[in-house]
């Protein structure tokens, strides 16, 4: 996913603890997001959900598996 | 009968400014995820009953993920359903991410009254909320609040009492969410506008480059006010106090006290030249006063009030969101250099907010490398007091070599230690402009406690040391570490006396050097190992409380043998 490319969510390839976690910040499968910026070297990466900002680490964004339009 | 009320809510939504209304009990609040760490509680008079208020921690979801949200859903859960009211604050900017912790609790069977916090940022974001409807939808009383103003508190506490429980299936996580959709697209109307000035630097804040100046200029412009309100209270309201109108009076009673004998020197110390120096004489109404008043308190101000604007507007997350692959290097990700920021304050707060990191293993290495790496304000101050007059570059000196040391042994420990970092999920908050009254209050409560907390030690401290100096007790325990501290740190062996009182206050023990008139290069030695030896018996309870003993015992041991190495290559002058 490039910066600025909005996407679907459409699998999350996670574990049950980090699926419930995305699941309760309001990531899960049909949701759309935007890719807002990523730090080189594997650095952590911010995206959009609906109204709030989110950062996560590289692995974890990782696992977000998106369908772009 | 409701016996007790929670607040729970998303992270940041304003609980604990919710929680001030409500009870009067000033707690701090910020803007970002996870400022409240502890549970908090205070009264709620309802007609004639006092219902006890208790602030939980802020969580995403009824399914805890780190120490903090484990404790708050462990409290939830722990009380009988029917003796508990719950207000469950949400953020209405934002109000289908927030819905979600609202199903749950409504599935639970709790009692609940939804408060729509922030109602006032919602117009401008183009955002209208139709709460009869939404009240209709989740069945239960639903009121628009603005914490910070105070706007709709009163018929918040007026409608807690209509809370009941609403039967309501349980649901998985996905048809919660669609849930959640079908109530949000009957309820919330969006109108669209362009961007504003502010979300383009929000947008600009979270990208690598264009981030990272912002927190350059940021960090470097924070240090100068810091030191420069610093400076400007010492120089123009409290050293005039001291020396214009407090010493006058001192001088009298040292003369009345005929400059001798036991009294005179617990109370005023010895006379430097004849005369009373409220650096060295280190008596209980000269030295003591004056550094906490003169020398700590200024930056204890100053310190407190650029932390407090930067919590507010928002900026922190995004701070940690920029030096997260640093901190990977040391076992952490980046959410963890807030509880850094706040040690710098005084290491307390800073281990304590350890609690929003997920593991045993982040939590000891970020307590560890609080204490050993982050002077707290008093003792900054005091170096700045005493290293300062030889120039900035010793000062320096001691940030480039406690940086250092801190960087080397938090690799060693995620080397070393079993696990793995967890990675960094954060929500970055909008920026917020700082509310005047809510930095005022925060400021005065830090102030306050510093105040409360120092104030007794430190007179406490100069005495015991007085009367033990007194009668020569010292000597022997200067006899005894002789060889450390002048063999290996070359230090005269006096200092013992203050390294050990470095236990109790860390600006006492740089204070009692002062009449040693030691060279620069023992000043910067003692410095050092004042700040990375044995931290402060307050941070070693907290330690204890927060490690248990067996990490506190492993953490001491790193310090100790940090303080032998170091003291002694520096003193080998490796840096000279």
């Amino acid at each position: 996913m490039k910066e600025k490319q909005r996407g679907r969510v459409s699998e999350i390839s996670a574990g049950a603890a980090l699926q419930n976690k995305f699941m309760s910040m309001g990531i899960y499968p049909g949701k759309e997001i935007t890719k807002l910026s990523h730090f080189a070297l594997r650095g952590p990466v911010a995206i959009k959900v609906g109204r709030s900002i989110l950062a996560l680490g590289h692995g974890m964004a990782g696992k977000i598996i998106v369908e772009i339009e | 009968m409701i016996k007790k009320i929670f607040l729970i809510g998303n992270p940041n939504v304003g609980k604990s400014v919710v929680f001030s209304r409500l009870t009067g009990v000033q707690v701090i609040s910020s803007n970002y995820p996870g400022t409240t760490v502890e549970i908090v509680s205070g009264y709620l008079k309802i007609g004639e009953e006092e219902i006890e208020v208790v602030d939980l921690p802020g969580t995403y979801s009824l399914e805890p993920s780190s120490k903090a949200e484990e404790v708050a859903v462990s409290l939830l859960k722990g009380q009988p359903k029917e003796e508990i009211v719950v207000i469950n604050i949400i953020d209405s900017t934002n109000l289908e991410r927030n819905l979600y912790v609202t199903l749950q609790l409504l599935e639970e069977g709790f009692a609940v009254v939804a408060c729509l916090n922030m109602c006032d940022d919602t117009t401008h974001r183009g955002i209208s909320i139709d709460l009869e409807n939404l009240e209709k939808l989740l069945g239960i009383p639903v009121i628009s609040t603005c914490a910070i103003t105070g706007v709709g508190i009163k018929s918040l506490i007026e409608r807690i009492k209509e809370a009941r429980p609403v039967a309501r299936d349980k649901s998985v996580h996905l048809q919660r969410w669609q849930n959640i959709g079908q109530i949000i697209e009957q309820v919330q109307r969006l109108t669209h506008r362009h961007h504003t000035f502010r979300e383009v630097l929000e947008d600009a804040s979270v990208r690598p480059v264009s981030g990272m100046f912002m927190a350059i200029a940021v960090i470097l412009a924070s240090f100068k006010i810091v030191r420069f309100l610093g400076e400007f209270l010492i120089s123009k309201v409290f050293d005039p106090f001291f020396f214009n109108l407090y010493q006058p009076f001192l001088d009298k009673l040292s003369a009345a006290l005929s400059s001798q004998g036991f009294l005179h020197h617990l109370l005023i110390g010895d006379l430097i030249n004849g005369k009373i120096d409220f650096k060295q004489s280190m008596g209980l109404l000269t030295t003591a006063p004056y550094i906490e008043f003169a020398m700590v308190l200024p930056y204890i101000i100053s310190f407190y009030l650029v932390l407090s604007v930067l919590e507010d507007v928002g900026f922190l997350p995004r701070l940690a969101m920029l030096l997260d692959n640093l901190l990977h290097k040391l076992g952490l990700h980046g959410f963890a250099i807030i509880p850094m920021l706040l040690g710098f304050g005084c290491n307390v707060p800073g281990i304590l907010s350890t609690r929003i990191l997920e593991s045993k293993r982040e939590r000891f290495i970020a307590s560890t490398l609080i204490s050993i790496g982050i002077p707290c304000v008093p003792l900054q101050a005091m170096i700045f007091g005493l290293l300062g007059q030889f120039g900035g570059f010793y000062v320096f000196g001691v940030y480039l070599v406690l940086f250092a040391l801190w960087l080397f042994i938090g690799m060693i420990l995620n080397r070393t230690l079993k696990g793995y970092s967890p990675e960094f999920l954060l929500e970055i908050p909008p920026y917020r402009f700082p509310p005047l009254l809510i930095l005022w209050k925060k400021l005065v409560l830090r102030v306050k406690g510093f105040l409360i907390e120092a104030i007794p030690i430190v007179f406490l401290g100069v005495l015991v040391v007085n009367i033990l100096l007194f009668f020569r007790l010292f000597d022997m325990v200067n006899y005894i570490f002789a060889p450390v501290v002048s063999g290996l740190f070359g230090l005269p062996k006096e200092s013992t006396v203050a390294l050990t009182i470095g236990f109790f206050r860390k600006d006492v023990a740089v204070g009692m050097l002062m009449p040693l008139a030691l060279n620069v290069k023992q000043l910067f030695i003692a410095s050092v190992l004042l700040a990375i030896s044995f931290p402060c018996v307050a941070t070693f309870v907290v330690l204890l409380r927060e490690l248990g003993l067996r990490y506190l015992i492993k953490a001491t041991l790193i310090m100790i043998t940090a303080g032998l190495v170091v003291g002694t290559l520096l003193n080998l002058g490796i840096m000279f």
